[in-house]
């Protein structure tokens, strides 16, 4: 679904963060990538989701048959690709139901499918609001704005489940969120996974990774991914840091 | 002319001016040379066959305007008109219209698809509807008829003056005097129709009263005079404007719109304003300097609501004189200004009775490399008890080069007064924009959908489907404005 070869980009200023990043991502698949702070994690999601600061200087991303780094950020989305935001933003007097009908609108429109009709709409925004046991009165309020930490991240993954997305990733979900609303956020995307469909999660603790068992376990350093490996990896992170990589490596 | 004037030199003039020009001249051209002085005013009067209370009312604010001078204290730059220049009567119907639907400019006509149009009435827009007129009629004639039967007045002004002189007298400038302003005054002089609404005592008017249903009638002139007069108790919701692209050959627009809000009255007057702003280079557009004001008698109320996205050089302070007690006046308004276009627009708020209240909230937003202020007046007099006031103006810049600026005054003379400012400044998010597109939104219409969030407070003080049009001009007002 996702081929990543040789990835380099730098920002702006020209300081280049990811340095030749392989990664091969498969329909059905959870991919999790952690690394040290300044690794270039969030750099990696923001490239791939066409934010703008960013210049990629070499390699290519293949999502599905379709040149991604061609592709505008929002035809990126209407592609099927969807990142939940390390920190969600706030629209003031934008209603989360009006700005989710937009963007559904759009990306139906893309791909040249009749617009849903609101009562459709409307039970689609309550089953996936149940998922994420979203107040329904968050639904109707401005996007963010008055949402604790754990709203804005459980909003995100609400809207997951409402746009259903090819490809997930998931930026730093599980930062700021207690045991309970972790729980909520995990299951909420372990019920959204099927096997048309794949996650990369984004995290600096392995113990999102207990909710969402992965497939694959990345470390990145240094914009490369140095080492992967399966769930076990993550635990090993846990319990020694990221040093003995690094050692493992210069050997 | 000076101030020294008298009446008596009035009617010695008007028995001249009689003899000179007489009342029953059979004009044959419909529009009158260039210039303003006493005989063009004579003759504009004479032509519509106005009574002479009217004339002379007409002299008196000429005479006024006289000895005025063109205002300069707005936040705006534009080459001051020539007012000899100009041709101050143009009869209904002689406004230039498209030969065919073919000659309309296509990019007027994609923006009119834009919003969301009819064909039909893109056609009568544009003036070139074939069929439609039949249609209108019909819809205006059963309107008419159903306010009649309510006692509700609503016709043009000239038709006011002649079927209804007694009101028309009665109101006519007690709210907007003549020696108001430069501009007032000129349009007092110099106006040639406009719209007259009385709704009668503890009347519910139950309808939105929309200058749509008489625009074939008299069309949108540039003194336009609107006098709308809420009997005791009564109600009334009045749009104003269109939110198609009105293209105008007349550059200087001075309109003057009065309001009477009797003893437990209620007006909510909404207008949406989307003249031609000029081009992207700032060449043309109209002039729109427009006095607006409103006066409350006990427990009235006024509510003026306005999306403006037009004009080139917009000065424009809907106000509110709160004289009654309980009385309540409020304001909320959208001021978008792109490209070259300059904004000077607030509200004044007048607290003479006790216990009065208003509100003031203003948005405005700036795009291109133009400039928008909020100008606002709270003044609180001695006689005011207990008055409040809360007033709210926020700025949103989407380009660098664009400006925003707030010049807020307040007078308070009474010591039981609570008033309230606040204003913020701030910039559209990239952040907020790069969310939205991650959604599969792009970029013009996450700044739609932005731009129409910030606006919500004032949009969903107008009349729904005003507030859907409204809404689909503020996107299409703001393409390509980003950076």
């Amino acid at each position: 679904m996702l081929t990543i070869k040789n990835l380099h980009a730098s920002v702006e200023e020209g300081q280049e963060i990811l340095k030749g990043l392989n990664l091969e991502v498969k329909a059905g698949e959870v991919h999790a990538i952690m690394g040290p702070n300044g690794s270039g994690k969030s750099t990696l999601a923001s490239v791939l989701a066409g934010k703008d600061g960013y210049e990629v200087t070499e390699g290519s991303v293949d999502f599905d048959g379709v040149d991604l780094l061609d592709l505008e950020a929002e035809d990126r989305a209407k592609e099927g690709m969807f990142l939940a935001f390390q920190y969600p933003v706030e629209i003031p007097g934008v209603s989360n139901v009006n700005f989710l009908r937009t963007a559904m609108n759009e990306i139906r429109e893309y791909r040249n499918e009749d617009k849903m009709s609101a009562k459709d709409f409307l039970a689609k925004v309550k089953e996936a609001s149940n998922l994420v046991e979203l107040d329904n009165k968050l639904a109707s309020r401005a996007v963010n704005v008055g949402f604790s930490g754990g709203e804005k991240k459980r909003n995100e993954i609400f809207q997951m489940a409402m746009l259903e997305p090819k490809l997930a990733i998931l930026d730093e979900t599980d930062s700021g969120l207690d045991i309970d609303a972790l729980r909520i956020v995990s299951e909420g995307v372990n019920k959204l996974r099927s096997k048309d469909n794949a996650v990369i999660l984004i995290t600096h603790y392995q113990r999102l990774l207990e909710y969402i068992k992965p497939d694959f376990v990345h470390v990145l350093s240094a914009g490369k991914i140095i080492k992967t490996g399966g769930k076990e990896l993550a635990l090993e992170l846990e319990e020694k840091g990221y040093d003995w990589i690094n050692e493992e490596i210069a050997q | 002319m000076s101030n020294t004037y008298t009446e008596e030199d009035l009617a010695k003039n008007l028995q001249e001016q009689e003899y000179k020009y007489g009342f029953t001249s059979d004009f044959k051209s419909d529009t009158i040379p260039v210039g303003l002085n006493e005989d063009v005013i004579r003759l504009i009067s004479s032509k519509k066959e106005e009574p002479l209370w009217l004339l002379e009312k007409r002299l008196q604010a000429y005479r006024a305007w006289t000895t005025m001078v063109e205002p300069d204290w707005a936040h705006v730059n534009y080459p001051k008109p020539d007012f000899q220049a100009i041709s101050y009567y143009s009869a209904p119907g002689q406004t230039k219209k498209y030969e065919s639907w073919d000659d309309v400019d296509p990019e007027m006509k994609e923006t009119m698809k834009k919003l969301g149009i009819s064909m039909e009435e893109q056609q009568r827009l544009t003036g070139t509807a074939v069929d439609f007129v039949v249609d209108s009629v019909s819809v205006a004639t059963s309107f008419k008829k159903k306010l009649g039967e309510l006692g509700i007045i609503f016709c043009s002004f000239s038709e006011a003056v002649e079927n209804h002189p007694e009101l028309v007298k009665k109101y006519m400038g007690t709210v907007v005097p003549h020696t108001d302003n430069f501009y007032a005054a000129l349009n007092s002089a110099v106006f040639t129709d406009g719209s007259f609404c009385y709704i009668p005592k503890g009347v519910r008017c139950p309808m939105e009263l929309s200058t749509y249903f008489r625009i074939n009638e008299g069309g949108t002139g540039q003194f336009e005079r609107t006098l709308v007069v809420a009997d005791e108790g009564s109600y009334v919701s009045y749009l104003e404007g269109c939110t198609a692209p009105m293209r105008d050959e007349n550059q200087l627009h001075a309109a003057v719109v009065e309001l009477v809000s009797l003893d437990n009255a209620e007006i909510k007057y909404s207008t949406v304003q989307n003249w031609y702003p000029g081009d992207k280079n700032g060449v043309g557009g109209v002039f729109n300097f427009v006095t607006k004001r409103g006066l409350c008698e006990k427990n009235a109320k006024i509510s003026w609501t306005q999306v403006e996205t037009g004009s080139a050089v917009t000065w424009k302070y809907p106000s509110c004189i709160l004289k009654g007690d309980n009385s309540i006046g409020e304001f909320y308004s959208v001021a978008v200004t792109n490209h070259f276009q300059q904004a000077d627009t607030g509200s004044k708020m007048i607290h003479l009775g006790k216990n009065t209240s208003s509100t003031i909230i203003s948005k405005g937003i700036s795009a291109g490399q133009s400039q928008n202020a909020y100008r606002g007046l709270v003044q609180i007099h001695a006689s005011a008890d207990n008055a409040r006031n809360r007033s709210e103006c926020d700025s949103l810049l989407l380009s660098d080069r664009s400006g925003a600026h707030t010049f807020p005054y307040i007078e308070c003379k009474n010591s039981t007064a609570k008033i309230e400012h606040e204003a913020t400044t701030s910039k559209i998010g990239e952040d907020q924009i790069f969310y939205c597109q991650q959604r599969g939104i792009d970029s013009e219409k996450a700044i739609g959908l932005i731009v129409n969030g910030y606006c919500k407070e004032v949009l969903n003080h107008m009349p729904m489907e005003f507030a859907v049009e409204a809404q689909k001009l503020l996107e299409i007002s703001l393409e390509n404005s980003v950076g």
